[in-house]
């Protein structure tokens, strides 16, 4: 178990090396899209399959996305050079990945890493909703349950966040807008 | 964009059916199995823009016009809220589960949990007209990637 989610980890690292190396567009996309898959399934060996299904069809619709996006492209390579402080940055978090990858390895972490909150905490909201969730609100998927019941709110700011998103997207890309200023500058070569 | 070849089209035709049925049941049967409003929400989104990839723009736009689309969204963004508004105004509390507390239906069955099946109803609605109005204006209209195109000549020619 531990062996497969190390290899499939290993697996992303790569491709996710491979999409931001890599000079082709559609080679990156293409990518891009086998680190989402290896991540769908992840989350299904660790038992969480609401957020694979999730992940997996969002993953399906934005590669289509993207790909019908590059395919057309005329320039289909992308060029510019490296920025220092963004390479300062990933050399920083390697060397902290490493140090707590050594003391994890010792048998001695900073953290209490896989040990959940509510394993550790008496009356823990979460231990709260797992004992209640099907007598509270009636449904036997407890994700459905938490979402939608426990933590409305939150999926209600999920859902005003994708509405803001979609408005700022069909604000930018609207035509209406881009027709004047094409036919400006048609008036100003002529 | 004209679309793609026959067999293409073909395939379209038997095959997108059935994933606009597998999306209704993953956003129905949200509250018992795993899924929910979101994910099948995006999996009929993904039947809406294979059709749009196979039948080209003009195909899409018998099937689900642009501003029917846009509507759509704003409808699934409102029945949400409504439903939120609902436990306001009938229980006291934003966000109460107003038909549970009063109906409970039986456990493990379709129609059970109250406000939970309608939200992710209202959910689905919501993600997949936005989903599609993104892929309109991302993948077909094409504003974004080629600037000036025919886009606007045949518009203005027609207009």
């Amino acid at each position: 178990m531990v062996h497969l989610l190390t290899l499939l980890l290993v697996f992303m690292i790569i491709g996710a090396i491979l999409a931001l190396t890599t000079k082709d567009l559609l080679s990156a996309v293409i990518a891009v899209g086998a680190v989402g898959f290896g991540c769908s399934v992840v989350f299904l060996l660790l038992k969480a399959p609401d957020v694979a299904i999730t992940q997996i069809v969002v993953e399906v619709l934005t590669l289509v996305i993207l790909i019908r996006a590059t395919v057309g492209r005329r320039e289909v390579t992308a060029s510019g050079t490296r920025d220092r402080p963004g390479m300062a940055a990933v050399a920083a978090l390697v060397l902290l990945f490493l140090v707590f990858g050594v003391m994890a390895m010792q048998g001695q972490p900073a953290f209490d890493f896989g040990t959940p909150v509510m394993a550790r905490v008496e009356r823990t909201p979460s231990a709260f909703f797992l004992a209640n969730g099907l007598r509270k609100t009636g449904a036997a998927n407890i994700v459905s349950s938490v979402l939608l019941d426990f933590r409305g709110y939150d999926t209600l700011g999920e859902a005003t966040v994708l509405f803001t998103a979609i408005i700022g997207a069909v604000a930018v890309l609207r035509q209406r807008g881009r027709r004047s200023t094409a036919s400006q500058e048609k008036g100003d070569a002529s | 964009m004209n679309g793609l070849s026959v067999i293409v089209k073909t395939v379209t035709r038997w095959v997108a059916g059935f994933i606009f049925l597998y999306g209704l049941y993953i956003m129905a049967y949200g509250h018992l199995t795993p899924g929910g409003g979101f994910a099948g929400g995006v999996i009929l989104a993904c039947a809406f823009v294979l059709w749009l990839m196979a039948y080209g723009r003009k195909g899409s736009e018998q099937l689900l016009p642009y501003r029917a689309a846009a509507n759509l969204d704003s409808v699934g963004a409102l029945a949400f809220w409504a439903l939120a508004i609902l436990g306001l105004a009938a229980g006291g509390e934003f966000f109460l589960n107003v038909i549970q507390q009063r109906s409970p239906g039986q456990a493990l069955h379709l129609f059970s949990a109250g406000i939970i099946p309608l939200c992710n109803i209202a959910i689905a609605l919501k993600v997949c007209a936005s989903l599609v109005v993104v892929t309109l204006l991302l993948a077909v209209l094409r504003v974004a990637v080629n600037g000036t195109d025919e886009q606007f000549k045949s518009e203005e020619a027609e207009s």
